[in-house]
């Protein structure tokens, strides 16, 4: 159960703490629950689906199918957020102030549910394919259906607790700098999961490595710890970055800080 | 709704267009150059071999076949790498060039037993 409960716990985490910071960004949006409750029913459909079809996709593209549909889902999410972000830079005072004036969820932002959508259900999606395909493994390894339901839930309860309190740690932050605070960490998440998504370019041979690792911060902070792990999700931490991944993450951060700054001065 | 349904339609082309025009990009000729190959078998949930010597500052596969009858992911922080193997299914999975030392690699979903390293020198 341990074993099973581990592994869930890990994958629900990473899938979580996206969704927290996600929801915390789409904060006021009216009707906003029903798009993350609808982002995660998506995501587990679209898990079992992919689970069903892994054999399929890793096929594709001459056997580096897998890799190059990790990056796909990594690189739609980066796009999603973000467009969410240089839209949000030049809303987000008037959506304060609408959200002092009316004292809660406004009209404005609607467009952002649908970043909230896609972004939770592609957490979900990528997270889950990997726990069907290890439940389906345990399962038919020989783990009983009562460790198994077990893991689940102490997996997913777990994972889905720290979810929320980073979320209600967020909304802690004044409204005055909310968006400002979500805006950065939804940059440097963005970032982050481009460079795991050039990572996955990188082990098929897509990409050049171009340096491996370019250097080792794992004695300062293991990716195994709890906070390594957490960084890892949240910023893109890793202790050993490629060249690539390094470079990559700096033209995201790059591209949507410029991206936020054009638009503020549009507004 | 309708013009959640319209934005969320177009944004959703538009990151697929990108995409499509991202990975067009990437998928210029690979370098055809040889690349020297080593074979990881995974049996019962271990490693074979268990260690693996590879040559150091050179770019190399790992051809991973799972023999088992269940999925394993093939994971190594150390090396940044992971990727699932299917039963009886077989990945490859670049690395390197790497500098002489130690790197553990272990199976996710079995990580108890499915423990190894690769050896560079």
């Amino acid at each position: 159960m341990i074993g099973v409960s581990l592994l869930v716990f890990r994958e629900v985490l990473e899938a979580a703490l996206i969704i927290s910071i996600v929801s915390a960004a789409t904060r006021g949006v009216a009707r906003r629950e029903w798009f993350v409750f609808g982002g995660v029913a998506l995501g587990i459909a679209g898990a079992f689906l992919v689970a069903l079809s892994a054999d399929f996709i890793a096929s594709l593209a001459g056997g580096g199918g897998q890799d190059l549909f990790n990056a796909g889902v990594l690189l739609t999410a980066v796009i999603m957020i973000g467009w969410h972000v240089t839209w949000m830079s030049s809303h987000a005072r008037e959506m304060v102030q609408q959200m002092q004036a009316v004292g809660g969820a406004v009209k404005q932002g609607q467009r952002s549910l649908t970043v909230l959508l896609t972004v939770v259900a592609l957490a979900v999606l990528r997270e889950g394919s990997e726990v069907v395909l290890f439940l389906y493994g345990m399962a038919a390894g020989g783990v009983g259906t009562a460790a198994l339901v077990g893991g689940i839930l102490l997996g997913v309860g777990s994972g889905g607790l720290l979810g929320f309190i980073l979320y209600r740690g967020l909304l802690r932050v004044p409204l005055k700098y909310f968006f400002s605070v979500t805006n950065i960490m939804l940059m440097v998440l963005a970032a982050g999961l481009a460079s795991t998504a050039a990572g996955y370019l990188v082990q098929s041979d897509l990409l050049p490595a171009w340096g491996t690792p370019l250097w080792d911060t794992s004695r300062l902070l293991s990716d195994d710890s709890f906070v390594g792990k957490s960084l890892g999700i949240l910023a893109g931490y890793k202790s050993r970055p490629e060249g690539i991944q390094v470079l990559v993450y700096a033209a995201i951060l790059g591209a949507m800080s410029i991206g936020t700054r054009m638009q503020r001065r549009h507004a | 709704m309708t013009s959640i349904l319209i934005y969320y339609g177009r944004s959703l082309l538009g990151a697929a267009a990108l995409n499509a025009a991202l990975l067009t990009a990437i998928f210029s000729p690979a370098n055809a150059a040889e690349v020297p190959e080593f074979n990881l078998v995974i049996k019962d949930h271990f490693y074979k071999p268990s260690e693996l010597s590879v040559p150091a500052e050179t770019k190399f596969r790992l051809r991973v076949t799972n023999e088992d009858a269940t999925p394993e992911e093939f994971e190594s922080t150390e090396l940044n790498r992971e990727s699932i193997v299917l039963a009886k299914r077989t990945i490859l999975v670049y690395v390197g060039p790497l500098h002489a030392g130690t790197y553990s690699f272990y199976g996710d979903f079995h990580r108890v037993t499915a423990q190894g390293r690769l050896i560079v020198k």
